[in-house]
């Protein structure tokens, strides 16, 4: 199974790197391809949480369920990278951001629907998810609230 | 205190551009480059460390040393401070009795090293490497924003912590930069990762360097003065830049820092000479806030301010650092070696009689931390 997933889709050509789900993490990727950003909080403390792990980080309690988030956001920090990724060059220069789930939890993703400019791109303005199909994989990333939703262009 | 010493330091015959080198040449040259500083041979070294590639059983027996201690510790750039901390207690332990610390690393050349690859099925396969990211430069660097918007830190700002670094370089003959800057420079060099250029951003270079450490008992037995480890503290926060608690701080160098003071004893007005690691201009600023040289937010004025540079009242990074000395990938070991140049005062940009050196070594991307009290005298 590991030796399948270490040789999967990422390695192919010079494509944008695609990830492999892991049976932690198979319920968040399901989420996404369902339009559901699904992440997990603890039945214990009530902390919600991400990355996708079987163990809440507050406390230590592997009573945990997934649930979905509303998908609402905030800019929390980023980068604009100009020397792109395999698979970016024509993105490039692309913002690399971090933003903050309006329940609590930070997520790494991609900003699409405003320039990646540091002039359009304020800390703390707000943000929704749009999802992005990515080989196998669909990939939650933001817009800006209000904009229009993208949904899974081909 | 720790009760043990630094009785042996040294780096490869050069830092830089070394493609007629392996790896393995790169630890077994500064290795023996260490042993001749202390005066002892292989038959010496009971215990070894070293990062996990090529790894202390490799570099052992690449050397003839067989040890009885090892330890193979590897969570980034910083590890080389860990290996200080663990030998100093198997030492206390009676695990072993001098131990041999090691780093080679052919990091722009690329020779006998392993292939770095993000496993698209890891944490960072899933969760981060699909949005661009493609190494430090595009993900070590996404702190800083918030940073700036939370305290107000400037763009000059950061950019003149290369400046003044460069002015410690330029007195160092083994710099890999030495000519002066300026903060109209830095902002005019190419854009790396907004808002990082290029002069903002580490070196990316081949090198080496070793360390012995044993008991304090045996100080006078060396050629050279012996640097006391006073403290030694150690952290770890995320292995995912994005799960930092606070991107205006790094819990684990506080945390590694705190424990490194409090072992040694000493408040920060007893430091006389400073290494942060800088694999990029903002970490040592996040380095003087979390150790409480300067209250949070203060850094990146303090820096400007000249404090940090030759002449200023807190020499940092003085033998240019990873932005003008050289970054091999994992720059500890090269911080940790100009502490001991100050502290024996033979530096080549010496300061005046530093009592107290602290090492601050960041891993991964502010994932890990070490922190090192070193000094002239016990305690």
């Amino acid at each position: 199974m590991a030796v399948t997933a270490e040789t999967g889709p990422a390695k192919a050509g010079q494509g944008k790197a695609v990830p492999v789900p892991t049976p932690d993490t198979q319920p968040f990727w399901d989420g996404c391809a369902a339009g559901e950003l699904r992440i997990q909080r603890c039945l214990d403390c009530d902390q919600p949480y991400f990355y996708p792990r079987p163990v809440c980080p507050a406390c230590g309690s592997a009573n945990v369920e997934w649930f979905t988030a509303s998908g609402a956001a905030t800019l929390y920090s980023y980068v604009i990278n100009h020397r792109p990724a395999p698979g970016f060059d024509d993105d490039a220069p692309y913002a690399i951001a971090v933003v903050q789930l309006t329940e609590g939890p930070r997520m790494m993703t991609n900003l699409t629907g405003v320039p990646n400019t540091p002039e359009d791109l304020v800390l703390d303005m707000p943000l929704r998810v749009t999802f992005e199909r990515r080989g196998d994989v669909t990939l939650p990333i933001f817009a800006p609230a209000g904009e229009p939703r993208e949904g899974d262009s081909p | 205190m720790s009760g043990v010493i630094i009785a042996g330091a040294a780096e490869t015959d050069r830092v830089g551009k070394l493609p007629g080198h392996s790896a393995l040449q790169l630890h077994t040259e500064a290795a023996l480059n260490t042993l001749a500083d202390v005066g002892l041979t292989t038959k010496d070294i009971d215990g070894i460390a070293t990062v996990s590639s090529p790894g202390p059983v490799q570099v052992a027996h690449s050397l003839g040393i067989v040890p009885r201690w090892m330890d193979g510790t590897g969570v980034g750039g910083t590890s080389f401070l860990l290996h200080v901390r663990h030998a100093a207690a198997a030492i206390q332990a009676g695990h072993a009795s001098t131990v041999l610390i090691t780093h080679g690393e052919s990091g722009r050349s690329r020779v006998g090293g392993s292939r770095f690859a993000t496993s698209p099925s890891s944490v960072q396969g899933q969760f981060e490497a699909p949005y661009g990211v493609f190494g430090a430069t595009t993900a070590f660097t996404i702190p800083a924003l918030r940073h700036m918007k939370n305290y107000g830190l400037t763009h000059e700002q950061l950019a003149y912590v290369a400046v003044a670094q460069r002015r410690w370089a330029a007195k160092n003959p083994r710099a890999m930069y030495r000519d002066p800057i300026t903060v109209d420079d830095v902002l005019a060099s190419r854009m790396v990762a907004y808002p990082f250029h290029l002069l903002e951003c580490c070196l990316v270079t081949d090198g080496g360097g070793a360390l012995i450490v044993t008991s304090a008992d045996r100080a006078g037995d060396f050629p050279k003065p012996a640097v006391h480890v006073l403290g030694t503290g150690e952290s770890a926060e995320t292995p995912l830049i994005s799960q930092m608690e606070d991107f205006t701080e790094s819990l684990a160098f506080r945390r590694a820092g705190q424990a490194a003071f409090a072992e040694a004893g000493i408040a920060v007005r007893d430091v006389g000479h400073l290494m942060i690691y800088d694999a990029f201009a903002h970490v040592p600023i996040y380095g003087l806030e979390a150790l409480g040289f300067v209250r949070k937010g203060e850094a990146g004025a303090f820096i400007a301010d000249g404090n940090t540079e030759p002449g200023g009242s807190l020499p940092l990074n003085t033998n240019g650092g990873g932005l003008s000395y050289t970054h091999t990938g994992m720059y500890g070991m090269f911080a940790i070696q100009e502490a001991v140049r100050q502290v024996r005062g033979e530096a080549a940009a010496q300061v005046a009689g530093p009592e107290v050196s602290v090492v601050l070594g960041n891993g991964g991307m502010f994932a890990t931390s070490g922190v090192l009290v070193l000094a002239r005298r016990p305690r």
